[in-house]
């Protein structure tokens, strides 16, 4: 315990020189300075103001102005028995000859005049004050590192990154992470497989951090982590696969728009913070907590760049087009999350088709290809139709029900096309089946989405896990964001 | 006039802090059971995890070892895509001395 300027019976003031009324109230600090129990006088800005003060206490680390709690400046504290027993803001004149007992003190002053904000409680200075000076509740274990050493590095030199630089998971920044949810630090929001580890609330915060997140996207990637633990969603298959599966983070209802994420141009591309952070984020949660890292229980043979983050926001800008979330369950305008089994990015361009039998027949023929051209069943796929393609189905009165529907039927294909060596192919449906006909994609297998840019008769498949081929116990899961 | 003072915790060092965004566990490494010299008198659970055609490698590597007279039990994970239940772990241990585990298609 260190001995500070703090009276045991006493009155101290906190100021700064670039405050007005602090400026203002110079003659009456100099006059308490003077008299009575005596002033002990902190200077945020410039330990020589007030410069008619003597022995102001510099501080400019605002240790002090934290610990008591400092809102405005100048306040006024009065301590009797090492105890606060008063305090007054700005300046207040009755307030001030209350705490002085000085009757005629600021005689020659206005009767009142507000306070200036503290620099304790400047943007981005609670937290920072908090994790230097106060206590801060973290669990999470704390990693002192040497003097003088690079903070990115750091994180490369433990593991703790994907391949690209992380931020650095710093406490205060962890706290302002954690002032995004109202969630208990500590509240365990499941088991992150491989390793089954218990991730609290805490632990998502520190890698929102090293994802680069704001603390606004909380919500979202805590939703889209509690949709990744659905047990029917196997995580833990996802990623032991030899496959190129990542999750696949799709959202919807207005928290997009909140938030700023893109549902449009460039949609599955570069350059927009939320996407980008909230997909790295759910990926790193599963390299750091999870223990998925590639090279030991990850085994994919080739990956995907959507190992690294897959996220977007569907456009609902359409009030025709049914969101996919509604399409799963949830009311219109409910902010959720439906995470997929995803792969890559297959482009289709069709600049051709002007009616939507033209178009289902096109989209149809780039859908077989999902895993392979003569597998069945076990593909699945997210459609992403672009505003140009959609507009050829909503011209013609066509919605979701309708165009998955006709997809469905044109990807269904007679099983002397698919089985197994049929046209000199050895892949194929097994010998042994027997129906006539058989579908590209399971029930639920095939889901649409509307994103991208204007201009573009494209679509896009996003294909997923084949090793569904266990279909009926993987499932895309979607799930209500709690804001 | 000099006030009177009182103490107060002094500030922690400037020095970098991170915190740990792992799971904070020990890796834990376990030793690969020593194989049993022998089949001799043993049961041995054939496992399937899920996965296409393990049917065919796990019945052909039954009837070599019935052949020998080695008792044999089959076992199969409901599904590749997902641990397998703690009942059928339980299982095995109970039932068998070897695993053989079929793992691919």
């Amino acid at each position: 315990m260190e001995r500070t300027p703090l009276p045991e019976d006493g009155l101290a003031v906190v100021v700064k020189r670039d405050c007005p009324t602090c400026e203002l109230v110079e003659p009456v600090l100099e006059r308490l300075s003077a008299e009575g129990d005596g002033l002990a006088v902190f200077s945020q800005d410039d330990p020589d103001f007030p410069a008619t003060v003597p022995g102001v206490i510099d501080d400019t680390e605002l240790e002090h102005s934290f610990r008591l709690g400092i809102e405005t400046v100048p306040t006024l504290v009065r301590f009797e028995d090492g105890r606060e027993t008063g305090r007054t803001v700005g300046w207040d004149r009755e307030k001030w000859r209350g705490l002085t007992s000085i009757s005629d003190l600021g005689e020659d002053l206005p009767a009142f005049r507000p306070g200036c904000g503290s620099l304790s409680v400047a943007p981005g200075a609670a937290e920072r004050l908090r994790a230097r000076f106060g206590d801060t509740g973290l669990e999470a274990r704390r990693v002192a590192l040497e003097p003088h050493a690079d903070s990115v590095e750091a994180c490369f030199d433990r593991g703790w990154t994907d391949g690209l630089p992380v931020v650095p998971p710093t406490p205060e920044r962890i706290l302002r992470m954690l002032a995004g949810t109202s969630r208990a630090p500590g509240e365990i929001v499941g088991a992150v497989p491989p390793d089954y580890a218990e991730c609290t609330v805490e632990k998502v915060a520190i890698n929102a951090v090293l994802a680069g997140c704001k603390p606004e996207y909380m919500p979202v990637l805590l939703a889209a982590l509690e949709a990744a633990l659905d047990p029917d969603f196997t995580l833990h298959g996802i990623l032991c696969s030899t496959c190129f599966t990542a999750p696949l983070i799709i959202v919807n209802g207005p928290v997009a728009r909140r938030i700023g994420m893109n549902s449009g141009l460039n949609v599955l591309g570069q350059g927009n913070r939320a996407n980008a952070t909230i997909g790295r984020a759910l990926n790193l949660i599963v390299h750091n907590v999870g223990g998925g890292r590639p090279g030991e229980i990850d085994r994919s043979t080739f990956g995907a760049p959507s190992k690294y983050t897959f996220c977007f926001a569907e456009d609902e800008s359409d009030e025709e087009w049914e969101p996919l979330s509604v399409s799963r369950g949830l009311p219109r305008g409910t902010d959720a999350v439906t995470l997929f089994q995803g792969e890559g990015v297959q482009g289709i361009m069709d600049q051709g088709s002007r009616t939507p039998e033209e178009l289902t027949a096109s989209l149809a023929a780039c859908l077989l290809a999902v895993c392979h051209p003569k597998i069945c069943e076990w593909a699945h796929a997210v459609l992403l139709l672009s505003p140009e393609h959609y507009a050829i189905y909503r011209e013609a009165g066509w919605g979701r029900a309708r165009i998955t529907e006709a997809l469905i039927e044109a990807t269904t294909r007679p099983l002397g096309e698919v089985a197994r060596g049929a046209g000199g192919l050895a892949e194929g449906v097994p010998d042994s089946e027997t129906r006539r006909q058989v579908p590209k994609f399971p029930p639920g297998g095939l889901l649409l989405a509307r994103a991208g840019g204007a201009a573009g008769l494209y679509s896009a498949i996003l294909a997923g896990w084949p090793g569904g081929r266990a279909w009926q116990h993987s499932h895309p899961i979607t799930r209500e964001i709690e804001t | 006039m000099t006030p009177t003072l009182r103490a107060e915790p002094r500030a922690r060092s400037d020095a970098t802090v991170l915190h740990d965004p792992t799971s904070e566990l020990a890796p834990e490494m376990r030793p690969r059971r020593t194989p049993p010299p022998s089949l001799e008198g043993r049961v041995v659970a054939l496992q399937g995890i899920g996965k296409l055609r393990s049917d065919e490698f796990l019945d052909h590597v039954k009837a070599r070892l019935e052949a020998r007279g080695i008792e044999t039990i089959r076992t199969d994970k409901p599904t590749n895509a997902r641990r397998a239940p703690v009942e059928l772990l339980q299982r095995i241990a109970t039932e068998a001395d070897v695993v053989v585990q079929a793992l691919a298609d």
